[in-house]
């Protein structure tokens, strides 16, 4: 990892000459916080090639940034003058008002922005988006083929046949994934089933949780028939756990994050039998609905409130550059992203087949983190055996409520 | 020594004190009993590469008015403790009034994640403090015997456990005991069963996560024994041994009673360790059979996108006042050997 990254920075120091001349900055520090993974590695190491002539560039990235960003930005002068956000971490920091709005700097330096790339909110942008994420289906053509199913499944049900006729071949005991470590994950994964249905999270136009339902019964009950097919130990997978389980050849099919198809199609860490086989296909449907169960995230920047506007605008300057067309072009396969100069590829096609077929993004609520932090917590009883999903949809909602009223969201 | 000089003498320990310890935890308490501001909300028209939606958002500006006028947020007096996340005073009642018996309250209380902490930390206080203070026992008195050329070395190596980083000696078990792992495939031999899984069932995470518990603490209670162990006098162990008591009876008799009070001190130490039980659970990653008090207030700071500060700051002096609980009946033994001593 550490190798790549140096590799990266290299890499970008050498295109230096020409980005710095692009970067046009007249002076400021940039400070940027965000995820790790090779697509945003990618970004800020194009953005740091703008230090120089009194610019300073520095970057955080990791993966616990959700964790400190609202501590670090509270502070004036912020740590950061910008944030790598997604649809739910740009909620949380526009509830604190700790993001300022970016309209006079996208008509002075964002000339390159399609108007799909700006997030606004009650018509201010708030956030420049550079690539689209979802989870969606990787599965294995070579073990499908073997077990004779024809194609790749298109719903869930189709899923749950397929992993049926494997295992009854004898090729995988446990040939389906998803990622459901009890907490954020198995969350995310009741998240995009019941996204699947149409069905809303919320009473319209309140805070109130309603997902105890008979749509929110049927997504458990899927959720149930999917991971009899995973491994026993499945409540303790994450993202990292699945891939390396795809890598190993134990999987056959998985719904895992479109950001890891590149990772899972390169050369390293698997055999050229698991790579070949390997096809990323739109999430499935469910049930009667049309509407892949997948939810759609985007990864963008925001610029901190409590910056200096020297600093502000020289950072917008350096991450305009981080996604400029010419970083796309160099790094088309990590991301799926939004510029105009990308080009689709094999290790993007899920989460582009998965917007395709109208997947809806992840709700932009205030709220919706502590519905998912209960969910997370509160459905493990079910999938165990020892609750009905009413039961574990009326804890939800109940530990929500209590939590909720904890944030002022509910009285 | 004089009031005055002893006074003077322990004044900077007492500022620290106050300044590190007492502040924060009144800090915590203070708000444990506030919750966050009502939130103003306006229903706006969020775009995005996906489209456009109406979508509720907070009103930062009437927020921030809320905010300036009272910053600690609003407060909430014991509402925080009672809620269903905490102490879920009205779900016991109900469960109490709506019960069959008392299987059925207990089932219905386990479904609190409050209750269902407790018992998991009460459980692996109960079980382990006991097993580390035997096994550490039984160390101190194999490694006592050994000759002194090897005692060294057996010596380093039994508190290994200890040493480890209690994060990475947890993965490290948990990596092993995998399916997939040495000591997990071992096992689904053993019981010829393919489909044993020490992470997947609730009895069999709990009993791991108490195995690892004395395997990492064990070597604690063994050192102290073992400094014990030498200064236990040989006059009386000879004594014993000229009226015939045999080994088990020197060691009942003799040894034991003069290590009391470090087993009394070990109690204490091993009681507030283990009630605060937290980074095995993280490491294997276990939160889905076994959850903890710490692993609660964890859980409402860390991997959320925003913190809920007074659950955790509840949950906190909740987690005090048990260790306080847990504690009276040794201080209470301490005390009266102290008393007894003076007089």
């Amino acid at each position: 990892m550490f190798l790549k990254t140096i590799t990266f920075a290299g890499a970008f120091a050498l295109l230096g000459s020409t980005a710095i001349a692009g970067c046009g900055i007249s002076g400021g520090n940039v400070s940027v916080l965000s995820n790790d993974f090779p697509a945003i590695q990618a970004v800020t190491s194009a953005a740091a090639a703008c230090a120089g002539d009194g610019v300073t560039v520095e970057t955080n990235l990791t993966k616990d940034h959700k964790d400190i960003m609202v501590a670090a930005l509270t502070a004036n002068p912020a740590q950061y003058s910008s944030v790598v956000v997604s649809n739910s971490t740009l909620v949380t920091l526009m509830n604190d008002g700790l993001v300022r709005p970016l309209d006079e700097m996208v008509a002075k330096h964002g000339a390159a922005l399609s108007k799909s790339q700006l997030i606004t909110v009650n018509g201010k942008v708030m956030a420049v988006a550079f690539m689209a994420n979802a989870q969606h289906l990787f599965s294995r053509t070579d073990v499908l083929e073997a077990a004779g199913v024809d194609g790749i499944p298109a719903t869930y049900e189709d899923v749950l046949a397929a992993a049926e006729k494997i295992r009854a071949a004898g090729l995988m005991d446990y040939p389906v994934a998803l990622n459901t470590k009890a907490g954020w994950n198995l969350a995310e994964e009741f998240v995009n089933m019941y996204m699947g249905t149409g069905a809303d999270f919320f009473k319209s136009g309140t805070a109130e949780a309603a997902v105890n339902n008979e749509n929110g019964v049927a997504t458990l009950e899927m959720l149930k028939s999917l991971v009899a097919y995973s491994n026993p130990d499945y409540l303790t997978y994450d993202s990292n756990a699945t891939q390396a389980e795809w890598e190993a050849g134990n999987l056959a099919l998985a719904t895992m994050w479109g950001s890891r198809g590149s990772a899972v199609l390169d050369d390293e860490g698997s055999t050229a039998e698991v790579v070949s086989g390997t096809v990323l296909s739109a999430a499935p449907t469910w049930g009667n609905d049309a509407r892949p169960a997948s939810t759609l995230w985007w990864d963008g920047i925001a610029i901190s409130t409590n910056a200096s506007d020297e600093d502000a605008e020289a950072t917008f300057v350096a991450m305009m550059n981080g996604i400029s067309s010419d970083v796309v072009k160099a790094n088309n396969d990590a991301a799926v992203w939004l510029d105009g100069a990308y080009m689709p590829s094999p290790a993007s096609a899920g989460v582009s087949s998965t917007a395709a077929g109208g997947a809806a993004p992840y709700p932009m609520l205030p709220f919706m983190g502590a519905l998912h932090t209960a969910l997370g917590a509160e459905i493990t009883d079910f999938l165990q055996g020892s609750e009905s999903a009413k039961q574990a949809l009326a804890d939800v909602e109940a530990a929500y409520t209590a939590a909720a009223k904890e944030q002022g969201f509910l009285k | 020594m004089k009031n005055r000089t002893f006074f003077w003498f322990i004044l900077p320990s007492l500022i620290t004190m106050l300044l590190f310890i007492a502040l924060p935890i009144v800090s915590v308490a203070v708000q444990s009993l506030h919750i966050e501001h009502e939130a103003v909300m306006v229903e706006v028209e969020n775009c995005g590469p996906f489209g456009c939606k109406q979508e509720l958002q907070v009103d930062v500006e009437e927020t921030a008015k809320l905010k300036e006028e009272r910053p600690l947020g609003q407060f909430n007096g014991l509402g925080t403790y009672t809620n269903r996340n905490h102490l879920a005073f009205s779900e016991i009642g109900l469960a109490w009034r709506s019960s069959t018996g008392l299987v059925d309250f207990m089932s219905k209380a386990l479904n609190l994640p409050f209750y269902r902490a407790l018992a998991f930390t009460l459980t692996y206080t109960f079980v382990v403090t006991p097993l580390v203070i035997i096994f550490g026992f039984m160390i101190a008195l194999g490694v006592n015997t050994l000759p002194k050329r090897i005692k060294g070395p057996t010596i380093f190596i039994s508190l290994l456990p200890m040493i480890v980083t209690p994060l990475i000696g947890s993965l490290i078990l948990f990596w092993m005991i995998d399916a997939n792992g040495i000591l997990g495939a071992t096992l689904q031999r053993i019981f010829d069963d393919p489909n044993l899984s020490l992470k997947a069932s609730p009895a069999l995470t709990w009993i791991m996560l108490m195995v690892y518990g004395v395997w990492h603490s064990a070597p604690f209670a063994f050192i102290v024994f073992y400094a014990g162990l030498q200064t236990v006098p040989a006059d009386t162990m000879e004594a014993a041994m000229i009226d015939g008591a045999s080994r088990w009876e020197r060691t009942r008799y003799v040894v034991l009673p003069h290590l009391m009070p470090l087993t009394v001190f070990i109690s204490l130490i091993q009681l507030m360790d283990n009630f605060r039980v937290f980074e095995p659970i993280v490491s294997f990653s276990a939160q889905a059979s076994a959850t903890s008090l710490s692993w609660i207030i964890y859980n409402d700071l860390v991997g959320t996108e925003s913190q809920f500060f007074g659950s955790a700051g509840a949950t906190s002096v909740l987690t005090i006042i048990g260790v306080s609980i847990l504690l009276i009946p040794v201080l209470i033994r301490t005390w009266r050997d102290f008393n007894q001593k003076v007089v």
